[in-house]
């Protein structure tokens, strides 16, 4: 936990301005991709105190990487503090996403692959697929670190921008590389900035720099039982500021929709980008 | 028979690649559609929306193309023939589409009056003899 904050601490200082056309979502993806040549580092947390369970905090550092303009490749370091337990490195995502039109459209698709290697003590929630509930927050770390699920994931990513608004429709299908069904979930989520027209004027808190939204997401069961029977589903707010020259900040409360979620989902992401990070191997020629 | 059908998906294959090879390496500005040329800048020579234009250009624009917009490392400068003969409706639909092949990101998650006001800005810039295009 000290190392990746210490990690984000270092790459922060090291960014020179925020990056601001991403939406303010925390699970659904966009068509929004890394601008090429820079690199994002995040910090994306979660907390709950889901209900017979201890309370945690799931801290994630996210290292976001722009290879094409067509493609962003992204490391994920997940880990988790649990109350009255134990503070644990729960494991790692490689995810890769790829803009599937050269131009823009009504609806933009864009393919998401993904191969996590994590211990079921994970609590990130960074999806929700099959029937992921409440349940699988309850064992101890003790428990649960020694079982690792290898699964690739992949995701059909919609998204459509008009008016300022986004709209976005991610459909999530995983399977454990073990003989094990696979997994089907969704988010959907919209969001607009508060202002549409930048003003000319340097301000910190001025509505051109936050965006606000809500999303939706949740799990669709599995191959062998497709549906909403024993799932869990989350909504709530979602609002991000991007401070001029700083870290993006982003927060939701997310709210649980039936009895196999938790109550609430707390939310926060701060964020650098590294501007041009491959400009830093590049030696003269800068012309 | 399968060795027909292998051959069939092969050479459609290698149309659809030559098809993406030829959209890729044609100019950006040949794929305009001529409704989205004739579009007209809302915020032409405002200063207010020029000035939100150079916010806006510091923030997602300088760090390829530079500070001055004179392009970096190989990437174009915006001061060059290629943008200032472009018409405002044909960079707006390259700030739209983007030039994904040749490393132009689209921003089209960027508000219209932003693009708007970011053109605006790049009109305001006086003119450099080099030349450098998403050609």
């Amino acid at each position: 936990m000290v190392l990746m904050l210490t990690a984000l601490g270092l790459l922060a200082t090291a960014a020179t301005r925020m990056e601001a056309q991403e939406p303010p979502y925390f699970v659904t993806y966009s068509d929004a991709l890394e601008e090429p040549g820079n690199l994002e580092v995040a910090l994306k947390g979660t907390t709950a105190q889901p209900k017979d369970a201890n309370g945690f905090f799931s801290p994630t550092l996210e290292l976001e990487y722009g290879a094409k303009a067509w493609w962003t490749t992204e490391l994920y370091l997940q880990g988790v503090a649990v109350a009255n337990d134990a503070t644990i490195f729960t494991g790692f995502r490689w995810e890769n996403r790829f803009r599937v039109l050269p131009t823009e459209h009504w609806v933009n698709p864009v393919l998401y692959v993904e191969y996590e290697d994590t211990n079921a003590a994970d609590r990130s929630v960074l999806e929700v697929v099959g029937s992921d509930s409440i349940s699988d927050l309850q064992p101890n770390t003790a428990e649960s670190r020694g079982e690792v699920e290898r699964e690739l994931e992949g995701k059909l990513i919609l998204s459509s921008n008009a008016k300022g608004w986004n709209f976005s429709e991610n459909f999530i299908a995983e399977k454990n590389v073990k003989n094990e069904p696979w997994e089907f979930g969704y988010a959907v989520g919209a969001s607009r900035p508060l202002a549409l027209a930048a003003s000319g004027r340097a301000c910190t808190f001025c509505r051109q720099n936050l965006s606000a939204g809500a999303e939706l997401y949740g799990g669709l069961g599995t191959a062998q039982g497709f549906g909403l029977k024993a799932t869990s589903h989350y909504a709530g707010p979602t609002m991000n500021i991007d401070l001029p020259h700083g870290p993006t900040i982003g927060f939701s409360p997310q709210f649980g929709l039936n009895d196999n979620s938790a109550g609430v989902l707390w939310r926060f992401k701060v964020s650098y980008e590294v501007q041009q990070f491959r400009d830093w191997f590049r030696h003269g020629g800068a012309r | 028979m399968r060795r027909v059908a292998i051959r069939a998906a092969t050479a459609m294959m290698l149309a659809a690649g030559l098809v993406l090879m030829m959209a890729a390496g044609s100019h950006w500005r040949s794929k305009v559609p001529a409704d989205e040329r004739a579009r007209v800048n809302p915020y032409a020579d405002k200063p207010e929306a020029v000035a939100a234009g150079r916010v806006l250009f510091e923030a997602h624009c300088a760090k390829c193309h530079g500070e001055d917009a004179l392009g970096r490392y190989g990437r174009p400068s915006l001061r060059g023939e290629e943008v200032r003969g472009a018409a405002d409706g044909e960079l707006f639909w390259l700030l739209r589409n983007g030039s994904t092949w040749k490393g132009m990101p689209s921003w089209s998650s960027l508000p219209e009056p932003e693009r708007w006001q970011l053109i605006a800005y790049l009109r305001s810039l006086p003119p450099e003899p080099r030349q450098n295009s998403y050609r």
